[in-house]
């Protein structure tokens, strides 16, 4: 399936550094996409590239197979990280004076911010000046105003932040149901657990380049170190010719935990017979890596020695 | 383009529906009425000067100083300066000055006169003083050498100059003091409105900046659009207001005129100080009995109009051209204001990039004082301040109600149109970067290098 958006060989420089060096990302249609990074590693540039505030000084970005054009403005809609409205100007008629902007007609504006005012409970607070909100009230009224002219692509920067517990998952679950409705979703954040629960796709880019792509199964499954996470009771053999006992942790009445790496040509099924035959076994699973320790991973591999120590936590 | 629409609405709206809009509305008209009657009303019962006079001379000069409107002259009591002075001090009702003839006084040695008074004597007093004691002692110098009064007096000559407008269809009079004013007012409000609403686009942009919102706006429309619906929609409610105040000032006026036509009556001279309606109005009684040929405007009728004073003007040039030489100027001015918004993370740092904008647009205006009303309004100076766009909207509309030749008009509304073209272009490339620009402190190097910037 063509991918709804594509970016070839992305290339941007500011006066002082190079912000994307040839990045290139296919994102399939209806997905959840993680663009993730660390900080300055090029991801808002890449995504004001996509909004079209700034232009790439080389390659190209396609939608649906189409160059990017102004055409495209009404089918993308942003939330930047950097949060903001006029604070002076009425809920309702800013959020008409947004998606007239996107290009949506006045009767078509007002149907839709009333049905989505009453989703998120801002009744009260339609003719409300934007000011006299909570923080988490704005960030709602901003989520509202980026899905407003149902975007078929919606680039999402950190939506959670700023949320309480409550909010998030609403948020959560509305972005779970745009994707149902057809949306493609882009989603650059640094929170990794959300990353994992929602998302198909990520890309990691780090200075300026990306370094790893894919759907989040694949990407586990090259990142897995054929480590499996034992529980049981009794004895275990700590040298054994197939495996390697990583860690090893005893507990009250014979159970113990253990952390066991196959060496190669070894398969689980080897490993559990071995188990069976020996200890009492209570649990049995492979241990994959999280997101965050394959983000942590690779960026500290891409970055080179000299920096690895100046890296902040 | 219908985003710009979309964005000037928006700019337009949420100005013209705020109180402090309604109010300064309002409020300007009834300030500007109310002070134009005061200062009738004030000067129509405005003091005649009195100076007492001790003369120790012997040469009867205070019966042939000759009082006028301004100035009345008594003698002094006390038979000594001294006295003289302590005199002059109480008197009641006080007296303005003391003006003191030394025995040594003659015809023939006019030294030594001295005026006295508490404070400084003011110039325009003490000319008018100098002026009567010049011509007393004139007087008195013929009528020694033989002459008699009605001898002297019909050698007394007292001419009036009428100024004639030899550009205009039949010669129509020229009307000084409606055209200076009119040049005042015209220019003070070019020079003020650019600076206010030029201001009012800097500040707006600075608020969207640091409302951080611009990023969500950019994604929808290009910078250029979002900064020219801004500065066009500021621009509607400048027109707006405009319109008002005629209204307003149009209905009172009309209103209030019985009152000031009726002081006009009761004290020509004093009225000239009332501001230029009754000023001008005056000015039309008195030649209008001295040359009917030239003048067929009814004076009597006139001065009954509170708007008789635009009679004699070019109205339709000054009119369409203060509307097209404000607008220019202030979208020449406005896009400058608008790009340091955009520079300067916040609204004090811009005060070192509003110096060179202002500069400018202060020094057209007290230039073009000086060269188009107190100088020559068709000399070579005055010519090119209106030519050059930075200086023109001011020193052009200050020019207009003298009469300017069309080719000179239309070569400045290029220029300026010219001019704005090229400032609005400058000030989007700097726009468009600074917009987004947070914790940056700049400077002139770094706005000249965001010019250069692709993308």
């Amino acid at each position: 399936m063509q991918p709804i958006l594509q970016a070839i060989d992305v290339h941007k420089a500011y006066a002082a550094h190079v912000a994307l060096n040839g990045v290139s990302l296919d994102i399939p249609e209806r997905s959840i996409f993680g663009l993730l990074g660390p900080n300055g590693a090029g991801k808002t540039s890449l995504i004001r590239i996509i909004t079209q505030i700034t232009g790439a000084d080389s390659g190209e970005i396609r939608v649906r197979g189409e160059k990017l054009n102004p055409r495209h403005i009404g089918q993308i809609g942003y939330l930047p990280e950097e949060r903001g409205l006029y604070k002076k100007m009425k809920v309702g008629e800013q959020l008409l004076y947004l998606a007239q902007l996107r290009g949506l007609t006045k009767a078509d504006a007002t149907q839709r911010i009333k049905s989505w005012i009453d989703r998120l409970e801002l009744r009260p607070w339609v003719s409300k000046n934007v000011e006299d909100l909570s923080k988490g009230m704005q960030q709602k009224v901003q989520f509202i105003a980026t899905v407003l002219h149902e975007p078929s692509i919606i680039i999402l920067d950190e939506p959670f932040s700023g949320f309480d517990p409550i909010n998030a998952n609403l948020i959560k679950d509305e972005i779970l149901e745009l994707r149902e409705r057809g949306a493609t979703i882009i989603f650059s954040t640094h929170r990794m657990e959300s990353v994992e629960e929602l998302c198909d796709n990520i890309a990691l880019i780090n200075r300026s380049r990306k370094v790893l792509d894919g759907s989040v199964r694949a990407i586990k499954n090259t990142f897995k170190t054929q480590t499996y996470v034992v529980e049981g009771r009794g004895r275990l053999m700590v040298t054994h010719p197939d495996f390697e006992v990583l860690e090893h942790k005893e507990r009250e009445n014979g159970h113990f935990y253990d952390r066991i790496k196959l060496h190669a040509n070894t398969t689980p099924n080897d490993l559990l017979r071995y188990l069976i035959n020996n200890v009492e076994v209570h649990a049995f699973r492979e241990q994959i890596p999280s997101i965050n320790d394959i983000f942590i991973r690779r960026v500290q591999e891409t970055m080179p020695e000299s920096l690895v120590e100046n890296v902040p936590a | 383009m219908d985003k710009i629409w979309l964005i000037l609405q928006r700019e337009y709206l949420t100005r013209v529906r705020k109180k402090s809009f309604l109010i300064m509305s309002l409020l300007a008209p009834l300030l500007l009425a109310g002070t134009t009657i005061g200062i009738a009303k004030l000067s129509g019962s405005s003091d005649t000067d009195v100076v007492a006079v001790f003369d120790q001379s012997g040469q009867r000069l205070l019966q042939q100083l000759a009082g006028t409107e301004d100035v009345r002259f008594v003698p002094a009591a006390g038979s000594s300066l001294a006295e003289a002075t302590e005199a002059f001090k109480k008197a009641k009702p006080k007296q303005n000055a003391l003006l003191y003839f030394p025995p040594s006084f003659t015809m023939d040695d006019t030294k030594g006169i001295q005026l006295l008074a508490d404070g400084n004597v003011s110039l325009k007093r003490q000319s008018t003083i100098r002026k009567a004691v010049n011509k007393a002692v004139g007087e008195l110098k013929m009528s020694r050498s033989g002459l008699n009064q009605t001898t002297i007096d019909n050698l007394q000559a007292n001419v009036e100059l009428d100024a004639v407008d030899l550009t205009q269809v039949g010669g129509r009079k020229n009307n000084v003091g409606a055209t200076t004013g009119a040049a005042y007012i015209l220019s003070i409000l070019v020079y003020m409105f650019i600076f206010i609403y030029g201001v009012q686009v800097m500040r707006g942009v600075s608020e969207e900046k640091s409302s951080r919102i611009m990023e969500v706006m950019l994604s929808s429309v290009k910078p250029f659009q979002l900064m020219m619906g801004k500065i066009l929609g500021i621009a509607a409610v400048v027109f707006t207001q405009f319109a008002l105040w005629i209204v307003l000032s149009w209905g009172l006026t009309t209103l209030a005129a019985p009152l000031l036509t009726d002081s006009i009556r009761k004290s020509p001279p004093a009225a000239a100080a009332a501001g230029i309606q009754e000023a001008t109005a005056a000015q039309e009684k008195a030649p209008a009995t001295a040359d009917a040929t030239l003048a067929p405007t009814p004076a009597s009728a006139a001065a009954s109009s509170p708007w008789s004073f635009l009679d004699g003007l070019p109205v339709g040039s000054i009119i369409g051209g203060f509307l097209f030489f404000f607008l220019g100027g202030y979208l020449l001015y406005s896009s400058m204001f608008a790009a340091i918004g955009a520079a300067v993370d916040d609204q004090t740092d811009a005060q070192q990039f509003m110096f060179p904008v202002t500069i400018p647009l202060i020094l057209s205006y007290i230039v073009s004082i000086n060269v188009v009303i107190n100088g020559d309004p068709n000399g070579p100076l005055a010519f090119w301040l209106s030519m050059i766009p930075f200086t023109s909207p001011i020193a052009m509309v200050m020019r207009l109600p003298f009469g300017v030749p069309i080719w000179q008009i239309l070569l400045s509304a290029v220029l300026l149109v010219g001019g704005f073209m090229f400032t609005t272009w400058v000030a989007s490339r700097i726009y468009r970067v600074g917009v987004l620009m947070y914790g940056k402190k700049v400077n002139y190097r770094e706005l000249s290098r965001w010019m250069f910037y692709k993308g």
